[in-house]
């Protein structure tokens, strides 16, 4: 084995991939841009909830004019605004001109005062934010008014409030903040290295093989004396730089874009949008994470690579790479899928895993074990590939395809 | 010194079954000598100087080239040769200088070595105009030039030519006729391959006519002229393959 030779081939080709414009907005403008991006599309979703939150929803009332105490209380609240009553609520509040509506049964106040039952309605856009809010604040107000008239009547008899309320529940949360906001947006951030960690490994190893065969440069460096084994290791490290450079571009643009974000965010929104802004990526993460995707980053590098030595063209290349995108990316997806958790039998499956451990580690969660078993699995896969891409390099039929 | 000694290359086809693309041609060409393999297209003349360059592995026979089996060490082969086809492009992204170096250190030259190499192919080619040029920003002629450094750097013994001056204009093609005649003149063992009759005439010392995977006829001009009863080298080739 030549450490030399691999490293004349390494060299040149970093020389020839680094003037190539497309292997460097391949590796660089993707991830630079799109963590901002994301970054940006996120915290104007939050404000949009943040402004939906603070908003005063119009309600309208209908009926109850026998309930005049009912309907001046809820004329008061400040936090809703009540608009005349017409016909076409329900039009309404579908057309999102009103939140909600309320339906206040005929002869209430005369019902509860008598201790008979009625219903009241409230009029809703289900899955809609705003119009939830509305009708959250309308239940909040009949729940309290209810709960008064309880504890009223049970005064009357002079019994105590126990009886209704045999006991209290109260829930409450346990994880650390970073842990309830790395659940929401965890499962994102490895999804995108690894995505990332694809697509820029993806040009240079078609670039590398098809593109060489079919600039005619393959058969001027194949009667070179440097040997096809130092050859395709030296292209490998070339495609594994770019993969590599790519994720770490991609993790320390998201922790950065995350990081100013938040601040900005919360300076917006007041901390209305905490909860969910509780990301942190910590360096220790960062690292952790570059460690795991890492032998993954070696696998597509020689995978890639072996897949494209087989067209005869750039093209060709293309059209047995593009559906390769669709098997990577299906997996990782699992990582953003709700109960998805990592143990032993995942813990062996390519993609899969790391994306899983993935999440597991921004949350700050780290099973040891399993990262071992990941990094292992992950690095016998590597191998694998990248014993079959020096073995293809081998064989005239590849490299000389017609 | 090249000698091939049987040379036979096989290809699986799936409709065919096994293809003969060189079956059984040996020949042997000195120092100070150019032999010329005279063919059709897909006469197998590109296999078979693949193989003297072990681009290709021969299925069966072997050469020696520069005292070196091709199926047992191909490495030293590849030091000892210089090959140049229209199919050996150059690294577009690559200065004429850069392309060069790349190929030196290759060949396992030192940097001094390698340095004066360069020089003096650079000085005698006159390249030095467009040293750090892209070789994508290059004229065809520029190009060729750049070629002829890149088989030149290691100062090979043994030149292999596959069809040089295909699809070039005359005076690149010129350029390439002057270049062979020198190396024969320095005293490098020269093989090339060509469907041009009248580069075969003005080159080639010995000349093999090659056809459907078998060398048919062999000998220098005078000899083959002789030995078919024809004046003209077309007409020759004509009655050598259509026999």
């Amino acid at each position: 084995m030549s450490v030399r030779n691999i490293g004349i081939v390494y060299r040149k080709e970093l020389i020839d991939s680094l003037r190539d414009r497309r292997t460097v907005i391949s590796m660089t403008v993707v991830p630079l841009l799109l963590m901002p991006l994301l970054a940006i599309g996120l915290g104007l979703f939050l404000l949009q909830v943040g402004h939906a939150m603070n908003e005063i929803p119009q309600i309208m009332i209908l009926g109850g004019e026998d309930s005049p105490h009912v309907r001046e209380e809820l004329q008061k609240l400040k936090d809703v605004r009540v608009i005349p009553a017409k016909p076409d609520y329900a039009e309404e509040i579908s057309n999102k001109e009103i939140r909600a509506a309320v339906e206040i049964p005929e002869g209430f106040e005369a019902k509860l005062a008598s201790g008979e039952s009625s219903t009241v309605k409230i009029y809703m856009y289900e899955g809609e934010l705003k119009s939830s809010f509305g009708a959250d604040r309308l239940q909040r107000f009949f729940r309290e008014l209810r709960d008064r008239a309880v504890r009223e009547r049970l005064e009357a008899r002079q019994l105590p409030d126990s009886l209704v309320r045999p006991f209290d529940i109260v829930q409450k949360n346990v994880a650390p903040p970073e842990k309830v906001g790395g659940a929401i947006l965890g499962g994102m951030v490895p999804y995108l290295v690894i995505l990332l960690c694809l697509t820029g490994a993806m040009y240079p190893a078609m670039d590398l093989t098809a593109g060489e065969k079919e600039r005619g440069t393959m058969e001027t460096i194949l009667c070179s004396p440097v040997s096809r084994t130092h050859l395709v290791l030296g292209k490998f490290l070339m495609v594994l730089t770019a993969a590599v450079a790519t994720a770490i571009l991609a993790i320390v643009s998201m922790a950065v874009s995350f990081g100013l974000g938040k601040k900005l965010l919360l300076g917006i929104t007041h901390g209305a949008a905490d909860a969910a802004l509780q990301i942190t990526i910590t360096g220790k993460a960062m690292v952790s994470i570059f460690l795991v995707v890492l032998p993954l980053a070696v696998f597509f590098s020689a995978a890639l690579l072996a897949l494209a030595l087989f067209a005869k063209s750039f093209k060709e290349a293309q059209s047995y790479i593009s559906p390769l995108m669709i098997v990577v990316v299906l997996p990782a997806v699992a990582s953003l899928l709700p109960g998805m958790e990592l143990n032993f039998a995942l813990a062996l499956v390519p993609v899969v895993n790391t994306s899983l451990v993935s999440k597991e580690i921004i949350t700050g969660t780290y099973h040891w074990n399993l990262i071992a078993v990941i990094f292992l699995s992950s690095s016998a896969y590597a191998a694998a590939a990248l014993a079959i891409a020096v073995k293809l390099f081998q064989r005239e039929d590849v490299l000389f395809r017609t | 010194m090249i000698e091939a000694r049987h040379l036979v290359k096989r290809f699986q086809d799936r409709k065919r079954g096994a293809v003969y693309a060189v079956n059984d041609i040996s020949f042997s060409c000195r120092p100070g000598e150019i032999y010329g393999l005279l063919g059709a297209n897909g006469a197998g003349k590109t296999t078979t100087l693949r193989m003297l360059a072990t681009i290709l592995a021969p299925s069966e026979g072997t050469a020696i080239v520069a005292g070196y089996d091709v199926t047992k060490d191909p490495q030293f082969v590849r030091s000892s040769v210089g090959f140049l086809s229209t199919a050996t492009a150059l690294y577009g992204r690559l200065s004429a200088q850069e392309m060069v170096e790349y190929f030196g250190r290759l060949h396992g030259l030192d940097e001094p070595t390698l340095r004066r190499r360069i020089d003096e192919i650079f000085t005698r080619l006159e390249m030095n105009d467009f040293r750090d040029r892209r070789c994508d920003k290059l004229s065809t002629g520029m190009k060729q030039k750049v070629s002829i450094a890149r088989t030149l750097v290691h100062d090979p013994s043994v030149m292999i030519f596959d069809e040089p001056t295909l699809g070039l204009d005359v005076m690149a093609a010129r350029t390439i006729s002057g270049f062979i005649r020198e190396c024969r003149d320095r005293g490098k063992t020269v093989v090339f391959s060509t469907h041009v009759m009248s580069e075969v005439e003005k080159l080639c010392d010995h000349i093999g006519i090659i056809h459907d995977g078998k060398l048919l006829a062999e000998g220098t001009s005078p000899e083959l002229r002789a030995q078919f009863g024809v004046q003209d080298l077309e007409d020759l080739f004509v009655k050598v393959v259509g026999a």
